[in-house]
């Protein structure tokens, strides 16, 4: 076999992997859409839920998935954002620094029902913070926390010395040149890491089951007070998402179409994973081209 | 195999009281760790005019060269004098933002920042607190003029910067260290990366630019610093071998290893 030849099957089989990884999250697509479109309604989407049977709407849960994420990271991006330029930016290349490194790490291979049961006992027990939106977006920090860290880190890393120098240069501070020069230029990348993350929030249930509750008491959408108990932003009210609804479903459910329900439920899940992607990359791109002036 | 050179016998020229000197360096060492990487180095920067450093790779010219803006904070041990306006500004007490706003510096790849072309030249001067729009666009506009840069972007100045050539784009940050209205300007090797049409344009530009400042510049090129230079430093392994005037630097070099470098034997 000559060069040519090892190359053409090297690509062959290149192309054969990537379709495989292709197709078969375009038939998880297409299965999961098939199999619980038919079933959504615009009533299924808003409506509120039997919280005995798990019957009826996922409005409230949907809501819930997209506070938690809007709550979580709130928490996590500042931390991890200031965690990642210190790894990147300041810290020196010592024992100190690779014990953090590898301290991140293991965080990020924490299984998610442990993470969930400290979080449990810790915040919703000890803390006396009840089961809430509040303490779970404090569990799903301890899981975005090691992955955004590693991608704001990298990402900045990623970034020429010489636009350091070029800042440096013309007498800015480290800090000027850090937040105001590398961090636009990082932005894409920290981005890809937010979008990434706030999949594995969305699609986390373990975790939830212990920290954010199994109950969506009925809410008040005119009611936009947090401190009111009944208003849907008031951080202390359990908050079913809608991936632990999935799960109580099937699992607890006593719903006669308990299949419909789930499939159903996880079409929204995706579409709104999906949804959430688009936007997120869209925002960035935007202020990417708003701070670098590129097309 | 590089000859042996002995380091004892070296002419480098000092300048008498009448001469002003815009930065001066007084037994200047350099040490990468245990590595001693820069000698000893006594040299006067006439004021106005354009200093070139030569010597080949390894010469200690680049490392020299940042040392002066105290860019090598943090990365190298720097220890000797460096007297500008009358004060060492190689302690430990001096505001290195400070300095660096009267030193500046261009590097050897063009690195403007991702950003637009007006922005990169304004984005240092609001961080160091200048507001008003008419100043900030008057100084885009000298400073882009003082790089002989402004004819070229004049009506594209909200394009990314990294839309220009390399030619263009190493003006461009020539225009930079200028609009923070600097004293010196290091240059170290602007041109390397350039082709030979844009390495003339900041050539002419650095001839115009030593009207207003006081250029040093390191090369690796001996015609360049023959065409621009007025005095010229021979840097050889660590140390400052000869420093004259760039005429005598290549018509009559004193010291053997000189000579030989300029003949081209190594380097």
């Amino acid at each position: 076999m000559n060069a040519k030849q090892r190359d053409r099957v090297a690509t062959v089989i290149i192309d054969l992997i990537v379709a495989a990884v292709v197709g078969i999250l375009l038939f998880l697509l297409v299965y999961i859409l098939s199999a619980g479109l038919p079933h959504v309604s615009w009533k299924f989407i808003t409506g509120a839920s039997d919280p005995m049977s798990g019957a009826g709407g996922i409005g409230v849960q949907l809501f819930n998935s997209f506070y938690l994420l809007v709550l979580t990271m709130l928490i996590s991006i500042p931390i991890s954002l200031g965690a990642g330029i210190y790894l990147a930016e300041y810290a020196k290349d010592n024992w100190r620094t690779s014990l953090i490194r590898s301290a991140i790490e293991v965080l990020s291979s924490l299984p998610s029902v442990v993470v969930g049961l400290f979080g449990f006992l810790l915040f919703v027990v000890k803390f006396k913070m009840g089961f809430s939106v509040i303490s779970g977006a404090v569990a799903l920090t301890f899981f975005n926390l090691p992955l955004l860290t590693r991608n704001i880190e990298e990402s900045l890393s990623a970034v020429s010395r010489s636009q350091r120098e070029a800042g440096l240069s013309l007498g800015l501070s480290k800090w000027k040149t850090e937040i105001g020069i590398i961090l636009p230029v990082a932005l894409p990348g920290i981005v890809t890491g937010v979008v990434l993350s706030a999949g594995r929030v969305f699609g986390e249930a373990a975790a939830l089951i212990y920290t954010a509750g199994q109950s969506a008491p009925v809410t008040n959408f005119s009611d936009w007070n947090p401190m009111d108990p009944a208003s849907p932003l008031n951080p202390m009210r359990p908050a079913e998402t809608l991936a632990v609804h999935i799960w109580k479903i099937n699992t607890e459910g006593m719903a006669e179409n308990a299949a419909q329900l789930s499939a159903a439920a996880s079409a929204i899940l995706i579409l709104a994973v999906l949804l959430f992607n688009l936007g997120a990359r869209l925002l960035g791109n935007f202020l990417y081209r708003r701070v670098t002036a590129s097309k | 195999m590089l000859k042996q050179y002995s380091f004892e016998k070296t002419a480098v020229q000092s300048f008498d009281a009448q001469t002003t000197l815009a930065l001066k360096t007084e037994d200047l060492q350099v040490f990468y760790g245990a590595n001693h990487a820069m000698h000893d180095a006594n040299l006067g920067f006439p004021k106005n005019q354009i200093t070139a450093l030569i010597g080949a790779s390894g010469s200690g010219k680049s490392t020299y060269l940042r040392s002066l803006n105290r860019m090598n904070d943090g990365i190298a041990t720097v220890t000797g004098k460096i007297w500008y306006h009358g004060v060492n500004i190689n302690e430990p007490n001096v505001n290195i933002y400070e300095i660096r706003k009267h030193i500046g510096m261009v590097f050897q790849r063009p690195n403007p920042f991702s950003k637009s072309i007006r922005e990169n030249i304004v984005y240092a001067l609001k961080a160091n607190g200048m507001k008003s729009k008419a100043d900030l666009d008057e100084r885009v506009e000298t400073s882009l003029r003082g790089a002989a840069l402004w004819d070229e972007v004049k009506d594209t100045l909200d394009k990314s910067a990294l839309s220009l050539s390399g030619g263009q784009q190493q003006r461009l940050c020539i225009a930079r260290s200028i609009a923070m209205a600097p004293d010196v300007l290091l240059l170290d090797e602007p041109c390397s990366a350039l082709d030979p049409i844009s390495t003339v344009k900041v050539e002419e530009t650095l001839l115009e630019l030593q009207k207003q400042y006081t250029i040093i510049i390191v090369t690796h090129n001996m015609q360049q610093a023959a065409r621009v230079s007025s005095q010229c430093a021979f840097f050889h392994l660590g140390h400052v071998m000869e420093y004259t005037s760039t005429g005598t630097m290549f018509s009559n070099p004193q010291i053997p290893v000189t000579q030989d470098y300029i003949a081209g034997s190594f380097g």
